[in-house]
């Protein structure tokens, strides 16, 4: 048997994987969070709570309606998309014109809102959702067994991930969407609908973060304090990496996930806070983070 | 409200402080004040320097564990205790500071909250917190021969101590050095070119700020004879950021009035309507920045100011 620091191999590659996981969902959270920053200028703190509504509409649904996994693949985005687009209209652009930190509390209150309502519907306590059987088992590889579920959500997640990317960098609607991003008023000028651009790009981004919940029922429990944790490590990413790339985000959320998954083989009292360190290193030795273009 | 007339307004308010044990619940107003004073001291980087913290719960909860630590298990006196807590807060600031000064805006916000994360994990880990549990029948001990496990006693102390914090933030403010953070909240840049060293004064007002912040936790700790992880969690420092929201952030009074509006009505809440308290928070927060960005006591200096026929932006 193979060992690497004392550690037998396949028990290695258990975490590596499950750290891909976990930086698949830091990955499409970043992401929505630098296509939000990059088009509003707001960080969006309540995206942890969309990504708890994206996982408790996926459990609701089996619960209440009968809709199975590939349903809530579908549904649940386009609702937590929809919410987003809603809470953008009535509230979030009535704040534009004013410092930026009204947006992100505002987006705090409103994460406070979501996750104690569901909290008081439903308790603290998780729900389990399973894995559907299509999915179910694992892949044996020969070395090692890789479940089929964690193989799913990596490559769902990397496909939307460079989905973005190609929308944004090589399309022409991304390009109206980097050129509002760059002068807001001038694109205007040309004939474009910036407010739409705009709505739609909240709407997207926490859609994003609603399909991150739905891939992220069946590996977690579900249940309303899922989100709030997770975003902060998010953050943590997020300055990490910076949130002027597109691709720089979603390495920088993969490579922390892997990160994190090999800490909890080789130390594991330091794998809740790896991330933070790591991120005070950054702080100190190269402010900008590493895909920044200046503070 | 005339700056002349003030000094009057503050001696109204510490008469009524003075007078307040006989009629309300000392405990209650001592917490009023534990957090008013941390208010206060948060309102010094946001109200005053432009600087979002969204991790200044690191401070009252670390400060809270060191003062209470030290009074059970090292058995210092008293006023030593609230000396070691506040010291150790703005050790953590300095820390904490010179890291997340680094980045500006929303970057800084995000650091701040994700390095008071990381606080909050060691906290939890550490032995000498007790992790879930938190550190519990700490000693009030005694000052000046009286008794403080009086809560009378003690309300005096933590009165004076309160007075004493305001009175520094105030005096902070109204400084040269107050000065020169208004006018890196204005401008940076500007302030950058009259040749200040914008970094030196922030982490300078980000420690004085997490100091004061420490002795609210060192008073909040003995106060409630315990220091729990709810002190360093980051609902916490959401709550800081809402009291002096709704009191009026960049004023001297809104950050009191606000701790204690949000204080009694937890206290209210708290047990008849459960964790819909949060959802409450959170309307309260949403509703401020959505149509009350002035605050109480701004709106009402801005009131004033309308009467008496001023111009407001």
């Amino acid at each position: 048997m193979h060992e690497f620091f004392g550690v037998p191999l396949p028990a290695l590659l258990g975490q590596l994987t499950l750290g891909l996981v976990n930086g698949s969902f830091y990955a499409m959270l970043s992401l929505g969070l630098a296509v939000i920053f990059g088009m509003l200028h707001i960080i969006n703190f309540s995206h942890g709570a969309c990504y708890m509504m994206g996982a408790m509409f996926t459990w609701m649904a089996l619960e209440y309606l009968g809709l199975g996994y590939w349903w809530a693949l579908l549904l649940v985005p386009l609702v937590v998309g929809g919410i987003g687009i809603v809470l953008e209209r009535l509230l979030l652009r009535r704040l534009y014109r004013f410092d930026y930190l009204y947006a992100l509390l505002l987006t705090f209150g409103l994460a406070l809102m979501i996750e104690g309502g569901f909290r008081q519907a439903f308790g603290v306590a998780g729900q389990p959702y399973a894995i559907p059987e299509a999915l179910a088992g694992a892949f044996d590889l020969g070395f090692m067994m890789l479940p089929r579920y964690r193989a799913w959500v990596i490559v769902v997640s990397l496909s939307v991930c460079l989905f973005t990317w190609y929308m944004i960098e090589k399309t022409r609607l991304g390009a109206y969407l980097r050129a509002a991003t760059e002068n807001p008023g001038l694109t205007q000028a040309f004939g474009i609908n910036v407010p739409l651009m705009v709505m739609l790009t909240y709407g997207f981004g926490v859609g994003l973060a609603g399909l991150a919940g739905v891939l992220a029922a069946p590996t977690a429990q579900v249940g309303p304090l899922m989100g709030s944790n997770l975003i902060i490590v998010v953050f943590a990413v997020v300055v990490i990496g910076g949130m002027g790339s597109i691709l720089g985000s979603v390495i920088t959320g993969l490579g922390l996930g892997v990160i994190e998954g090999l800490t909890k083989v080789i130390y594991p009292e330091a794998s809740a806070v790896v991330v933070f360190v790591i991120m005070a290193v950054v702080l100190w030795f190269r402010p900008a983070g590493l895909f920044g273009k200046g503070a | 409200m005339n700056p002349q007339r003030m000094p009057f307004g503050y001696l109204v308010l510490l008469a009524l402080l003075l007078v307040a044990p006989a009629v309300i619940y000392p405990v209650l107003i001592m917490k009023v004040m534990c957090f008013a004073v941390f208010a206060c001291a948060f309102n010094l980087l946001l109200g005053y320097t432009g600087l979002l913290s969204f991790g200044h719960a690191a401070f009252l909860g670390g400060a809270a564990y060191l003062t209470a630590h030290a009074l059970k298990v090292w058995e210092v006196p008293t006023l030593l205790g609230l000396a070691l807590g506040t010291l150790g807060a703005a050790a953590l600031g300095w820390v904490v500071g010179s890291l997340a000064i680094r980045r500006q805006g929303i970057y800084f916000a995000m650091s701040t909250l994700a390095l008071s994360q990381l606080m909050y994990f060691l906290f939890l880990k550490s032995p000498f917190t007790g992790g879930e549990d938190g550190l519990q029948g700490v000693p009030r001990g005694s000052l000046f021969g009286f008794d403080l496990t009086s809560d009378t006693h003690l309300y005096y102390l933590v009165l004076a101590v309160a007075v004493g914090a305001f009175w520094l933030i105030h005096r902070t403010i109204n400084s040269p050095f107050g000065q020169i953070l208004k006018a890196i909240r204005e401008n940076e840049p500007r302030a950058i070119s009259l040749g200040y060293d914008v970094d030196r004064y922030k982490l300078l007002a980000f420690v004085l700020s997490a100091g004061v912040s420490g002795l609210a936790g060192a008073l909040k700790a003995l106060v409630f004879s315990f220091a729990t992880l709810s002190d360093a969690h980051w609902h916490t420092s959401g709550e800081v950021v809402l009291m002096t929201l709704l009191g009026g952030v960049g004023t001297v009074l809104g950050p009191v009035v606000g701790a204690a509006v949000i204080v009694i009505l937890q206290n209210e809440l708290a047990d008849k309507v459960g964790s819909l308290v949060t959802v409450i928070m959170g309307f309260i927060f949403a509703a401020c920045v959505m149509a009350f960005r002035r605050g109480m006591v701004g709106e009402l200096i801005a009131l004033y100011r309308r009467m008496i026929g001023e111009k407001v932006q």
